[in-house]
């Protein structure tokens, strides 16, 4: 096995370098929370709009989504990178030039955009898989629109969107990778670049980069598995969160506004129950 | 004449070619109604006072619930008019012309009349009794203390004083109907709309609920119109009873004249089928 031959050594490489790995891997983390929730924002507002009835609304707001969903992420760094700031050269007068200048900003808002506007396409597609008799339950009860969205159609669509946020927030997570490209964002791909000078690129990328990519993206996951199972317990479907993480599922108090017996998923069930779909009724136990 | 519509808070105009003496608080005039090129109603005039409980009738297809849904604005009206408390809901009639009102009218409007639905429409994020003061808090912005009281002694008045907190999910359909009514009762409304509310329940909890029913007319001067199979329920609370048949009213009258002498050939027989003779 003379392949691994080297790796003691390599790990020592990784001790000494530790500093400068754990500074790439912050600002990847950071990239990945700012760009995600800047993701966010715009997938929401955009998907609100591209869900509208009216065209007015709805008509900007699918152009928008389908030219930054059609852009490359690496198109669209050297855009707001090198030919944004082009404004600024020729006219030394405009405002914000601090902010051209920010490249991690810069990172996070090309990752937000590109992102959010496959995220709008999510939120969006969960709105309308709310039932049309949610909406005509708020009509009668005269409730104004933001009213409507805000506290019965939101909350009923953010379960099911969930699922593809997480897919997108843990693509943007890899996708943010593609910083290492930008000056003065040493990110933690930038970093594994460096380690792979002294080491060899199985090391670095192919061990290093795997494992805490991974990793990354598996905390990622877990995070929105909580909160997935969390909005399904609001909506009467599936265990709470006291229920999940009990150690034995046995002693936790039933709930004493639910006489019925429970589809109960057993211990270490966690988030993942089966999509008992829009029934009335929780499904039969399995 | 109708009155240009400036603010909300102007008197009832009296509705335009109301011949009826007293005001009706719900007025079709000319009303049609097409979905495409399907015409579901057309030519549709008819007044019902207030305190009035009428109950639509006929097969399916008729266009009973169509009305209904027309009357809550969860439908476009295509043609005609039609005015609660004498003033128009959607359109009004300016000169000839035809011109939408206001939002704001239509609001103020709309949060007179209650509905409740086949399938219940239960908000599955909210408990219980966060269904039932939901709207009257956040939309006619009474006191959440007071809502609360009220949720509680309608809940009581449904049979269900120990689910407020339950979640809709974990009740049964009888249940969920009943919260359903009550959520409608806690706004107060002058009108109530009941769209076929026992069609989707087993049949040995229909009594329940058409029970709650037969109580709240009882007890209150709450102005019912009803879409039903249950022609026992339409029988007991209904003044009047109009049987309708593509998209016309083709009989009308009182519940005992209806159900035991009908004039029309087609009541007669869309009863024998309905009531299994």
């Amino acid at each position: 096995m003379d392949f691994f031959e080297d790796w003691p050594d390599y790990f020592e490489v990784v001790i000494n370098w530790s500093d400068r790995l754990l500074e790439g891997l912050w600002t990847t983390i950071q990239l990945t929370i700012f760009g995600g929730a800047l993701a966010f924002v715009i997938a929401i507002v955009l998907g609100l709009l591209a869900g509208s009835s009216s065209l007015w609304l709805r008509g900007p707001a699918r152009v928008i989504i389908e030219f930054f969903r059609g852009i490359s992420l690496v198109v669209l760094l050297f855009l707001l990178l090198y030919v944004l700031p082009q404004l600024w050269m020729r006219n030394p007068d405009l405002p914000f030039e601090g902010l051209v200048r920010n490249t991690f900003l810069l990172a996070v808002i090309a990752l937000g955009i590109n992102y959010g506007a496959y995220g709008a396409e999510a939120v969006r597609a969960s709105l309308t898989t709310v039932p049309k008799s949610q909406w005509e339950a708020t009509t009668a009860l005269s409730m104004s629109w933001p009213h409507k969205i805000r506290r019965v159609i939101f909350p009923q669509a953010w379960a099911l969107m969930l699922p593809s946020l997480t897919n997108l927030w843990v693509h943007l997570l890899k996708g943010s990778a593609i910083a290492y490209i930008i000056p003065f964002v040493n990110d933690f791909t930038f970093e594994l670049n460096n380690l792979r000078r002294p080491t060899d690129i199985w090391f670095s990328h192919a061990f290093i980069g795997l494992v805490v990519y991974f990793i990354l993206a598996l905390i990622l996951t877990l995070f929105m598995q909580v909160l997935e199972a969390r909005a399904k317990n609001k909506l009467g479907r599936g265990p709470s969160l006291r229920e999940i993480f009990s150690p034995d599922p046995k002693t936790t108090p039933p709930d004493a506004s639910l006489p019925d017996p429970k589809d109960m998923t057993g211990p270490g069930g966690g988030p993942k129950q089966p999509a008992s779909g829009a029934g009335a009724h929780p499904g039969g136990a399995r | 004449m109708p009155t240009p519509t400036d603010a909300a808070g102007t008197q009832p105009a009296p509705a335009p070619s109301s011949s009826s003496p007293s005001n009706p608080v719900i007025e079709f005039v000319d009303v049609e109604k097409r979905f495409g090129d399907n015409i579901v109603l057309k030519d549709l005039n008819f007044q019902v006072a207030r305190g009035e409980r009428v109950t639509l009738i006929g097969p399916s297809g008729s266009g009973k619930t169509t009305i209904l849904r027309l009357v809550m604005t969860l439908e476009e009206l295509t043609g005609g008019y039609i005015y609660i408390d004498g003033q128009p809901l959607t359109h009004e009639n300016r000169d000839g012309k035809r011109v939408p009102v206001s939002k704001k009218q239509q609001k103020s409007l709309r949060t007179r009349i209650g509905m409740v639905f086949q399938q219940f429409n239960l908000f599955p994020n909210m408990t219980v009794l966060e269904n039932i003061i939901e709207a009257p808090v956040h939309v006619l912005g009474r006191p959440k203390k007071d809502a609360v009281a009220k949720a509680h002694s309608l809940l009581e008045q449904v049979g269900l004083p120990d689910k407020a907190n339950a979640h809709p999910t974990s009740l049964s359909g009888g249940q969920q109907q009943r919260v359903a009514i009550a959520r409608a009762l806690a706004m107060d409304p002058e009108i109530l709309l009941l769209d076929e509310v026992t069609s989707a329940l087993d049949p040995e909890v229909v009594d329940d609920v058409l029970n709650i029913l037969r109580e709240v007319a009882d007890t209150t001067n709450v102005t019912m119109l009803i879409v039903t199979h249950e022609m026992g329920f339409a029988r007991d609370v209904s003044h009047k009873v109009m049987m309708f048949d593509g998209g016309h009213v083709i009989e009308e009258g009182r519940p005992e004249k209806i159900f035991t002498n009908p004039d029309q050939e087609r009541t007669k027989k869309f009863l024998g089928a309905v009531l299994g003779d």
